[in-house]
């Protein structure tokens, strides 16, 4: 086996295994009480990074360009309380003339 | 509140769709230029199917970066998957076998847009939304695989800036309580600082921590 095989089937077992972890061993089921806290702030703080990290990541550093004036669009059409569609377009759109120009 | 709809998921992912397949698309000419084939480039979209991992990994082949190198990358990227499923936990429902196959269209995308307007988590709307998600990833790996660098770059196109306003727009209706707004203040802060002094991955799954803040006695 090649490198680049060893590396897919590695990849793709480790990825299918970390997302099936929940629901394979605790699908269907509650979760315990004092975890459910826990558990509905996952999603406040991991998009918020995800907002952070796809915005300003580069290279182990942080990189301020084009996609800041699409969040800033986007932040303009949310505050419109502009449909998601919207504000998607909208970030594409005004990054996408940035670039055009500079 | 009434259980979302197949539809409902797909519908409010479908922009992202697009860029979905366009990423697919320079994914697909990132793994070709690394020495993949394209059969090779399309298997690993379709077991993997998580964008960023997928990228390291080809381009740290691609530098002749190693087997191992590249394996840590993706895996790093990927951990945060491991607190997001077990989030989702409870909606997949059904046999073992099911719940490993829906399980598989999580993606940050159709995690993200599978959340209810209270608070819960829904099962078809993520299935809905990996539904549209997952033949996009694929069918743009393929063109991109097979066309090579002679397609537009989706940074050109801006596509790159529509991930982070997608997970704005998710976020906002989000943090109505003060402890959420908290939540994502501090992991918004986390990912900030790490930022610049780890590898790409950690600051999202150590952002991750910010939800302790919700930690009550059991």
């Amino acid at each position: 086996m090649n490198e680049t095989w060893i590396v897919i089937v590695a990849v793709g077992t480790m990825t299918i295994a970390l997302k099936a972890v929940g629901p394979v061993l605790l699908g269907g089921k509650p979760l315990p009480e004092h975890l459910t806290g826990i558990v509905g702030l996952l999603a406040p703080a991991l998009l918020a990074a995800l907002v952070v990290t796809q915005v300003l990541g580069g290279d182990e550093e942080i990189v301020l360009d084009a996609r800041l004036v699409g969040l800033a669009a986007a932040v303009v059409a949310l505050l419109l309380r502009a449909p998601l569609l919207v504000v998607v377009i909208a970030a594409a759109a005004s990054t996408a003339v940035v670039r055009l120009f500079t | 509140m009434t259980p979302g709809r197949y539809r409902d998921g797909a519908r409010r992912v479908a922009p992202i769709g697009i860029a979905a397949f366009a990423f697919g698309a320079s994914y697909g000419v990132l793994a070709q230029t690394s020495g993949f084939g394209s059969v090779e480039a399309i298997v690993m979209s379709a077991t993997t199917f998580a964008g960023s991992a997928q990228f390291a990994a080809a381009s740290i082949l691609g530098a002749a970066g190693g087997v191992v190198s590249a394996i840590v990358a993706a895996t790093l990227l990927n951990a945060r998957y491991a607190p997001i499923s077990v989030s989702m936990a409870p909606v997949f429902t059904g046999g073992v076998v099911r719940r490993l196959l829906e399980s598989q269209l999580i993606v940050d995308e159709s995690w993200a847009v599978s959340r209810r307007a209270d608070g819960a988590f829904d099962r078809r709307l993520l299935v809905g939304a990996g539904l549209v998600l997952y033949p996009c990833w694929i069918t743009g790996t393929a063109v991109g695989a097979i066309a090579g660098d002679a397609l537009a770059d989706p940074a050109s196109l801006g596509l790159d800036a529509a991930f982070p306003a997608l997970f704005l727009a998710l976020l906002v209706p989000q943090v109505r309580s003060r402890q959420a707004l908290a939540a994502a203040v501090l992991g918004g802060a986390i990912a900030l600082v790490l930022l610049p002094i780890t590898p790409a991955g950690v600051p999202i799954v150590a952002a991750s921590a910010a939800c302790l803040i919700g930690w009550r006695k059991p």
